[in-house]
């Protein structure tokens, strides 16, 4: 069996900030994703983005991640890379089943940082299998990673920061969003991506929903109906939109399987997004060595999933014997920004989850 | 209303227009962020320190007109695409708007305009697009149009040029 020191799991922006910490204290990291290249959900971010400078604001996603990733590249063999890597299992004594094009294997880690990122949710209606209903994040993939068309005329189901940005890039790519639902009374993500693609002319209708899609081999139309204030739907609302594709972006799910078969506690919190590893201030779980970070913990941003990645990576870095004195006052000020980026209204969720979790400081 | 529909009303974006009319004589930088997000590039991006956000980059941004040069550099760095450039130029609104759309109108191109529900209320023309490198692929569309419509105009129309 493979020994390594440290093994991350997950490469977006969470898991290279973690990297970046361990790598720069001296320590031996193998990093491991299951896709072709490292970023996560970066690769598919061709907007600007928000937040402040020190997360990189105003850059556009992908950019961020060639900037976190050419980082890395100065520490030769002190970092292994494995893509195209799935993880598959993980057992007590931190041992981390992998399978790469067919082969398994297995690893024997030190410590272990899981920073899997999360899965997209979906709803129920009527023919919700049809092909051409698409979770957001697969139509990002097919866009602006493959180049292509999920179709030419588009709903949006979901109003968050996904939903409204998703609409804006399919009509950068020449695609037709005939309107947005959102189940909810009002407008749930940044009313500047709203309004962006509202005087583009989308339609954003609040209290209604997707009653059912309609087609046969393929998505041919699709009613919708308005909702009462319980969220059922009104008899004699609906009405029909000529669609062929539609868009879920109903909301993220922490991907912490992983987590469970180690046997570390998860909790349910809503408002982090359902099942969450418990975690102390250290981003370390109830299982010594193994520590999680970004929207595997709670869904956030990638700016919340960096900064907590280089707190990871240091707290990882100190529990291998690593001295990080020098690193007091960084640790210090990565808590300040956090504390910064959970602090304003839209983060009122998230703090909610926190608090639950007793970590608010 | 925003909050359902993502269009800002009269009341509301008005606000964020100087008082005095006659300011915008010269070219400003207007606006239109209505809620807290955490968020300061407008505030980073200037050279004339006139937005001022804070140390909580949760709060809105607040611009001092009198320091505001109408460079237009926030309104291609603000990744909510929120911000426009205008001025009155004797009968005609001078805009500047970000757009992210390719391809790009042409100089001297009649493009349409619309109001912030999308609806196409007037035409302009293309002054210039100003598309640097710098700008990262956030270019301003420079336009003229009758100067009734400095207040509603919102953006232009995706044009649909052959490329
Ligand atoms: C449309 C959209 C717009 C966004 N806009 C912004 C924005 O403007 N600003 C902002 O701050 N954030 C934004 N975000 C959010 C941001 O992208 C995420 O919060 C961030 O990527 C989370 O980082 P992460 O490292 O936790 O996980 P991810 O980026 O999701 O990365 C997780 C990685 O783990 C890998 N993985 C998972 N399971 C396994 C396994 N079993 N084996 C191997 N590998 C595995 C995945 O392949 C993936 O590469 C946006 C997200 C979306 C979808
Ligand atoms: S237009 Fe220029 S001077 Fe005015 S606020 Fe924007 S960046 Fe500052
Ligand atoms: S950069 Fe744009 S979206 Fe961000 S705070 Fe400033 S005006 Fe608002």
């Amino acid at each position: 069996m493979k020994q390594r020191e440290v093994v991350i799991i997950g490469a977006g922006p969470g898991g290279l900030c973690a990297a970046q910490k361990l790598l720069e204290g001296g320590a031996k990291v193998c990093l491991i994703d299951r896709n072709a290249s490292l970023g996560g959900q970066l690769i598919k971010q061709t907007h600007k983005f928000f937040g402040s400078e020190k997360q990189y604001a105003s850059k556009r996603g992908i950019d961020i991640m060639e900037i976190l990733i050419s980082s890395l590249t100065q520490y030769g063999d002190q970092l292994e890379i494995m893509t195209e890597t799935s993880v598959v299992g993980m057992y007590s004594d931190k041992v981390i089943a992998c399978v790469k094009k067919d082969k398994f294997f297995k690893i024997q880690a030190q410590s272990i940082i899981l920073a899997t990122g999360a899965s997209e949710k979906s709803i129920p209606f009527e023919n919700n299998d049809l092909p051409g209903v698409y979770a957001a994040g697969a139509v990002q993939t097919l866009m602006n990673e493959y180049g292509v068309k999920p179709g030419d005329n588009v709903l949006m189901v979901g109003s968050g920061n996904i939903g409204l940005i998703v609409s804006y890039q399919l009509m950068q790519a020449g695609i037709n969003v005939k309107a947005l639902v959102e189940a909810a009374p009002s407008i749930s993500g940044y009313l500047v991506h709203a309004s962006k693609i509202r005087r583009l002319g989308v339609d954003i209708l609040t209290n209604t929903s997707v009653k059912r899609a309609i087609g046969s081999e393929q998505v041919k139309q699709v009613e919708i109906w308005d909702l009462d204030p319980t969220w059922q739907g009104i008899e004699g609302s609906e009405r029909i939109l000529d669609v062929d594709t539609i868009c879920i972006s109903v909301g993220l799910a922490p991907l912490t399987e992983l987590l469970q078969q180690l046997g570390a506690e998860v909790r349910y919190i809503k408002e982090l997004g359902g099942n969450v590893p418990v975690i102390d201030k250290r981003y370390e779980t109830t299982v010594k060595g193994v520590y999680a970070c970004g929207d595997v913990v709670g869904i956030e941003e990638a700016s919340s999933a960096m900064v907590e990645g280089k707190i990871t990576g240091l707290n990882a870095l100190e529990d291998l014997g690593y001295d990080i004195r020098a690193s007091r006052l960084e640790m210090k000020a990565l808590h300040e920004e956090l504390k910064f980026l959970r602090d304003g209204p839209h983060a009122a969720k998230v703090r909610a989850g926190y608090l639950k979790r007793g970590m608010l400081t | 209303m925003i909050d359902k529909t993502g269009i800002a009303i009269k009341a509301l974006f008005e606000k964020e227009f100087p008082e005095n009319e006659e300011t915008l004589n010269r070219p400003k930088a207007i606006i239109e962020c209505y809620k807290e997000i955490p968020c300061n590039p407008c505030e980073t991006s200037c050279p004339f320190d006139a937005i001022t956000i804070g140390e909580d980059i949760n709060k809105r941004p607040d611009i001092d007109f009198d320091k505001c040069t109408g460079c237009g550099i926030c309104a291609y760095s603000c990744p909510g695409l929120a911000i426009s450039i205008r001025q009155f130029k004797e009968d005609n609104a001078e805009l500047k708007f970000p757009y992210e759309f390719s391809p790009r109108p042409r100089t001297g191109q009649t493009v349409n305009v619309v109001d912030r529900s999308g609806e196409v209320i007037t035409t302009g023309e293309v002054i210039n697009v100003i598309d640097k490198s710098k700008q990262n692929k956030t270019a301003l569309v420079h336009i003229t149009v009758d100067k009734a419509y400095m207040y509603d105009a919102a953006a232009i129309e995706v044009v649909k040029n052959e490329s």
